[in-house]
């Protein structure tokens, strides 16, 4: 359950913003997460509830962007998008590479207040 | 009651983008204990597995023997209790507990701090013996130069395709306890396998810390980090 630790970094992120920007009420909060982030959004949605109570954002629309994973070939060099099961099977030359290029993003993206 | 109603401020909404990083802290956290593992001439080792993977059975190992002619440190982690930095201290090398209490997963501060309780004058690696568990601790930098993943024969052979998140982020990836695969019944070479299917970027090593079949390459890899081949 470090999705609860992740989740209180975001929020004490917004709130700064909120401060900076005289803002007393967040209305949506975009996070993105790589589908290899190791973050299990549902947790993150429990996590939110707890974090948001009695603060400005309380109320808040939490959006949870996924970002799914992308490979290169070590061989060809092809940049591929990656199933479910996470194998980086090339298209072009068959080869399973290791490299990823997108996947384990954590982010926060966007915040919408007033 | 005539209080006068608040009038709902009609401000327009605002919209910041950011993209900032949620592990912000820790990576930064991250990079200073690497830089600092670099001045000292340490190369640092995050090991990660499930609960009784053999973790810390390998580290009394590889303290006791390889520590014998390349001085050694190991930082570990556990939820509760000190028993594995007593069955480390064992081994006269230089051992630090965190007792995380309930979190799931080592961070950079939390190793930062148990550092700073260790002599590591003149050591050249030190061990990072992460909390149990295949999911958390993918995530967290604290600032390794390698991250050894251990799959045991206890386990499942499918586990790196269930778990793929850590065994991606995994440097090397140790088969452990292969003394008992055929009592078992795990399947050695699915395994390895599975292990090069979901990283291949990873080195592959299987090892029985018990009856040290496998350790010597376990020990050429360790040699090689710290330049003595």
């Amino acid at each position: 359950m470090h999705e609860v630790g992740i989740m209180e970094t975001a929020i004490e992120a917004v709130l700064a913003q909120a401060r900076e920007h005289d803002a007393t009420q967040v209305h949506r909060i975009v996070l993105r997460i790589g589908a290899l982030s190791g973050v299990e959004p549902d947790a993150l949605r429990l996590a939110f509830d707890a974090t948001v109570k009695d603060t400005p954002a309380a109320g808040a629309d939490l959006e949870l962007e996924a970002v799914p994973a992308r490979g290169r070939c070590s061989d060809c060099d092809l940049e591929f998008g990656v199933e479910s099961d996470f194998i980086f099977t090339c298209p072009r030359c068959g080869r399973i590479s290791g490299e990823l290029v997108q996947g384990r993003e954590l982010e926060l993206a966007r915040i919408e207040m007033s | 009651m005539n209080e006068p109603l608040q009038s709902p401020a009609r401000t327009a909404i605002r919209t910041v983008e950011l993209r900032q990083s949620l592990l912000e802290g820790n990576d930064r956290q991250a990079a200073r204990n690497r830089r600092r593992f670099h001045e000292l001439g340490l190369a640092a080792l995050n090991l990660v597995s499930s609960p009784g993977a053999g973790k810390t059975t390998l580290l009394e190992r590889t303290l006791t023997e390889f520590g014998r002619t390349t001085p050694c440190a190991a930082v570990v982690g556990d939820l509760a209790t000190d028993r594995d930095a007593q069955r480390l201290g064992r081994s006269r090398a230089p051992v630090a507990q965190i007792t995380t209490g309930s979190a799931c997963h080592l961070d950079a501060g939390m190793v930062a701090r148990a550092v700073d309780q260790l002599d590591l004058a003149g050591a050249r690696l030190l061990f990072i013996e992460n909390v149990g568990n295949l999911v958390c601790p993918a995530s967290f930098d604290l600032g390794e130069r390698l991250r050894v993943v251990l799959l045991s024969a206890a386990e499942g052979e499918d586990k790196p395709l269930k778990y793929p998140p850590i065994f991606k982020s995994a440097h090397v990836v140790l088969l452990t306890k292969i003394d008992v695969a055929g009592v078992l019944g795990f399947d050695r070479a699915a395994a390895a396998e599975n292990v090069r299917r979901i990283a291949p970027q990873a080195k592959l090593i299987e090892l029985s810390a018990r009856s040290g079949e496998g350790i010597e390459q376990w020990y050429a890899l360790l040699g090689d980090l710290t330049g003595k081949g």
